[in-house]
C-alpha cells in the first residue's frame, strides 16, 4: 500500500464529512420526535415528515454530507473515511459540554478518547490501496 | 381499524430490526458509492480540469452511484423510523458503530482494500468509542 498524503483542502473536506452528519442527525432527531408516531401501514407520513423544518435543515446538512462525502471517496478507501471522519461525534460532545453546559460522564470522555485515538491511528496511515495495474481510468465506469 | 406494527415504544427485537435494516442498507450504500466513485476517479482533478459541471456530470452518468443513493435512501428512511420510536442516543451510535464493522468487512471482501491492522484497530477503537458516548 502507498503512503497517499492529504493535501489541506482534502482534510478540509474530511472535516466537513465530520460535522455535517452528526449536526444532521441531532436536527432529524429534533424534527422526528416532534411529530406523532409514525407506523409501517401508513408510509405516506414519513414522505410529509420530509417537509417539516427541522426536517428540511436536516437534509441540508445531509446534502452538504454527501457532496463532501462523495469527493472524499473518489480519493480515499472507504474504509479510511468512515473511521477518520467519525471525529464528528467528538466534537458534538465537546460542543454540548462546553456550549451547552452538559455533563459528561467518564464513560463519555473514555469514549471520546477511543475514538480520537482510532482517528489518529488511521490517519497516519495511507488513505488510499494503490494496485500494482490500474484497471479502470478517469471518467470510466464498472 | 389499522393494527400498528410497530408500537410507540417497541422491544429489543422491534428495535434490533429498526438498527439492523439502518446497517444493512447504509452498508451497501456506501460500498456502491464508494465503487462507484473509484471508478469515476478524483473529483477534484476532474472538477479542475472540466469545473464543476463535468465533476456533477461525472458523477450522476455512473450507474453504480444510483444503486447506492437508492440503498442510502432505504438507510435514511429506516433511520427516520427508528427515530421515530427510540432515542437518538441509542439509534446514532448504535447503527455508526455497527456499520463501521460492517463496512470494513465489506470493503475488504467487495471493494479489495487493503483493511491493514491499522485500519482493523482504528474501526474497533472508534466502534467502542462511539458506543461509550452514548452511555
Amino acid at each position: 500500500m502507498a503512503h497517499q498524503k492529504l493535501s489541506a483542502w482534502q482534510y478540509m473536506i474530511l472535516g466537513l464529512v465530520a460535522v455535517c452528519a452528526p449536526l444532521a442527525d441531532a436536527c432529524l432527531s429534533r424534527g422526528m420526535t416532534k411529530l406523532p408516531a409514525i407506523f409501517l401501514d401508513h408510509p405516506a407520513t414519513l414522505i410529509v415528515a420530509v417537509f417539516t423544518p427541522w426536517i428540511v435543515l436536516g437534509i441540508t446538512l445531509l446534502i452538504g454530507f454527501f457532496a463532501s462525502y462523495l469527493t472524499a471517496l473518489s480519493w480515499a478507501d472507504l474504509t479510511y473515511v468512515l473511521p477518520a471522519t467519525a471525529f464528528g461525534n467528538v466534537i458534538v460532545a465537546l460542543l454540548s459540554r462546553f456550549w451547552l453546559q452538559e455533563t459528561i460522564s467518564l464513560e463519555r470522555w473514555a469514549g471520546i478518547v477511543l475514538i480520537t485515538l482510532g482517528v489518529g491511528f488511521v490517519a497516519q496511515g495511507p488513505s488510499l490501496t494503490v494496485r500494482p495495474v490500474p484497471v479502470v481510468e478517469e471518467g470510466q465506469h464498472l | 381499524m389499522t393494527i400498528p406494527i410497530l408500537a410507540p415504544h417497541p422491544g429489543v427485537w422491534a428495535a434490533a430490526a429498526m438498527i439492523a435494516a439502518i446497517v444493512l442498507c447504509s452498508t451497501a450504500g456506501e460500498v456502491l458509492t464508494a465503487a462507484a466513485m473509484k471508478s469515476v476517479g478524483n473529483l477534484d482533478k476532474i472538477r479542475a480540469h472540466s469545473g464543476i459541471k463535468g465533476a456533477i456530470r461525472a458523477v450522476l452518468t455512473c450507474p453504480l452511484f444510483f444503486a447506492g443513493v437508492g440503498f442510502l435512501a432505504l438507510a435514511f428512511f429506516s433511520l427516520l423510523l427508528a427515530l421515530n420510536h427510540l432515542n437518538l442516543s441509542l439509534v446514532a451510535p448504535a447503527s455508526a458503530s455497527l456499520t463501521l464493522v460492517t463496512n470494513a468487512i465489506a470493503g475488504k471482501i467487495f471493494l479489495k482494500e487493503n483493511v491493514d491492522r491499522r485500519r482493523w484497530t482504528a474501526a474497533v477503537l472508534v466502534c467502542v468509542g462511539v458506543y461509550l458516548l452514548a452511555h
